[in-house]
């Protein structure tokens, strides 16, 4: 790779370890992918839940924190996605003692680095929106998606020590989506059917993802006739992440991108209700018994959280059920506020800010709760939890509602 | 002659050990009880395999930045597969296994799913871009 005086001094210890430690990293990334050189990016987004770092992820970032204060503060802000535990609701969810203390150790010495705590993965609707051909080093695959394809930005896929690395050195390997030759549209879809909510909106994401299923495809989705707003592209794109891998698509007249095409014009495909459906039938149980009903993944925005407590007035949640929404600090403040947080917890849910659910000790929560049955309006959530022994169904936010009032699957 | 395969140059070390092959995807958040080293969503066709040790072969990546941590975590314990070969990665894998220092590879001429077999033993240099089939005859 090419390297600036600057860089070759990092690489070289210069300015001290960390950063010869991001820059390698860096390097080794960037010469897989074939990239020719570092672009400067302006923000990092960290993903680091103690669930995925574990004791090895927190040691070796209090490691790199023993360094003096210069040679470890990032270099352009840096912020991170939700983490594992929520200090005010941890018991009551299950989690234990021994997770708040990893967690809190991943916060301190993330803190020391200057990464600013903003445990979100709505900071595109949050915390600063980027702006169209901005390169960024954002670590959620749904943040990366939607400021990719709505807001024209770039960025890959950035993991945590990744992007830890981005917020280090202040640049990062340009390859993938920094570059205008991956940003063609490569497959087309039409859509046919008029999408009811954000469940669907999922489902959606969650057909064309599995049928790109790889992180080079570019889908472009045609037929879109009212403009969906942010909450409906949010879940769209991190379904289509979520099934595909997938970090850009574009809608033309909505996106923020022309799509013109790799190559000769795609063949189309069409997707309309009968495939919607199907979708959504994949994780019916009618009747069965549900034990946690939850809202996030994404984290909820102040819309979606009133959405919620309105469904919820005057409600009582089923005894056998559990129902945990989730939310970024930041939207959870406004909620509590605006008393949005207390007509929600009236029913007797659990209103929990800045983590995600997947990312809590899903399996460890299961275990310690008896729960199998799962009911979600995220797509995301019913692909992913599988893995961690639930048995999930998708459906509207209506019906999650009422089946937490009912405690089974209506 | 044992069969040699081109590839791009990967990350990680020359490692030797034996494949465990299927024509699905990857994610260590989604598929893995990674306490238990087995592949633990019900519908991946590795369902209850244990992965510790063996050189996985697979087609691609899913969703999910957590495997770029994982990795390491999983290395730390002992617990980690000792090598990945896919058809091609995302960009996670790739920072996952520089972070956690193992061997991957991608980009073959053909569909590593069809070339390689479970049990077949490999030798893995990602720095040559080289896979050797060491208990099969070209």
């Amino acid at each position: 790779m090419r390297l600036t005086d600057e860089e070759r001094a990092m690489l070289a210890g210069e300015l001290g370890p960390v950063r010869r430690w991001a820059i390698s990293h860096q390097i080794a990334v960037g010469e897989f992918f074939d990239a020719e050189d570092l672009v400067p990016v302006s923000q990092a987004h960290i993903m680091a839940d103690t669930e995925s770092l574990g004791e090895a992820g927190v040691s070796f970032l209090e490691g790199l924190a023993a360094a003096p204060e210069t040679e470890r503060r990032v270099r352009v802000p840096a912020i991170t996605d939700p983490r594992g535990i929520d200090f005010a609701v941890y018991r009551r969810l299950g989690q234990t003692a021994a997770m708040a203390a990893l967690e809190q150790r991943a916060i301190d010495v993330l803190r020391t680095f200057g990464v600013l705590m903003t445990d979100t993965c709505i900071n595109y609707q949050t915390i600063m929106a980027p702006i169209r051909g901005e390169h960024l080093a954002y670590g959620d695959t749904g943040v990366v998606i939607y400021s990719n394809s709505v807001l024209g930005a770039r960025s890959n896929f950035e993991g945590g020590p990744s992007a830890l690395a981005a917020a280090l050195t202040g640049r990062t390997p340009r390859y993938g989506y920094h570059l205008d030759a991956c940003r063609r549209g490569t497959r087309r879809y039409r859509l046919t059917a008029t999408v009811r909510d954000l469940s669907e909106w999922g489902a959606l994401g969650g057909i064309i993802g599995e049928a790109c299923g790889s992180y080079w495809e570019v889908p472009v989705i045609e037929g879109v006739e009212a403009v969906p707003d942010s909450d409906a592209l949010k879940h769209f794109g991190t379904a289509l992440a979520s099934f595909g891998s997938v970090a850009l698509f574009h809608m033309p007249g909505i996106t923020a991108e022309e799509p013109a095409f790799s190559g000769s014009p795609r063949e189309v495909t069409n997707i309309g209700r009968a495939e919607i459906e199907a979708f959504l039938a994949r994780y019916a149980a009618p009747d069965d018994n549900v034990d946690v009903v939850v809202f996030t993944a994404p984290q909820l925005s102040l819309f979606e959280i009133e959405a919620v407590a309105r469904a919820l007035d005057g409600r009582r949640v089923h005894p056998d059920t559990t129902v945990i929404v989730a939310t970024s600090p930041e939207i959870k403040h406004a909620a509590d506020r605006m008393g949005l947080t207390s007509r929600i917890e009236a029913s007797g849910a659990v209103v929990a800010q800045g983590i995600c659910f997947y990312q809590s000790y899903a399996r460890e929560m299961a275990e310690a709760n008896g729960w199998t049955r799962l009911m979600t309006n995220s797509a995301k959530l019913v692909n992913i939890i599988g893995g961690y022994g639930y048995r999930p169904t998708l459906a509207s936010l209506e019906r999650c509602v009422d089946s937490a009032v009912a405690g089974r699957v209506l | 002659m044992p069969i040699l395969l081109r590839c791009h140059k990967g990350i990680g070390p020359t490692v030797a050990g034996t494949a465990l092959v299927a024509a699905d995807n990857f994610s260590a958040r989604y598929d893995l009880d990674r306490s238990a080293g087995i592949f633990s969503r019900p519908t991946h066709k590795l369902a209850g395999q244990s992965y510790a040790d063996r050189i996985l072969v697979l087609d691609t990546v899913k969703g999910g930045v957590a495997t770029a941590w994982m990795l390491h975590e999983m290395k730390a314990r002992g617990i980690v597969p000792r090598a990945l070969i896919f058809n091609r990665v995302n960009p996670i894998l790739a920072q996952g296994a520089a972070f956690g220092g193992l061997t991957l590879v991608d980009r073959f001429e053909g569909d590593v799913t069809q070339i390689f077999r479970s049990g077949d033993e490999l030798r893995v240099d990602p720095t040559a871009g080289l896979v050797e089939i060491l208990n099969r005859d070209s």
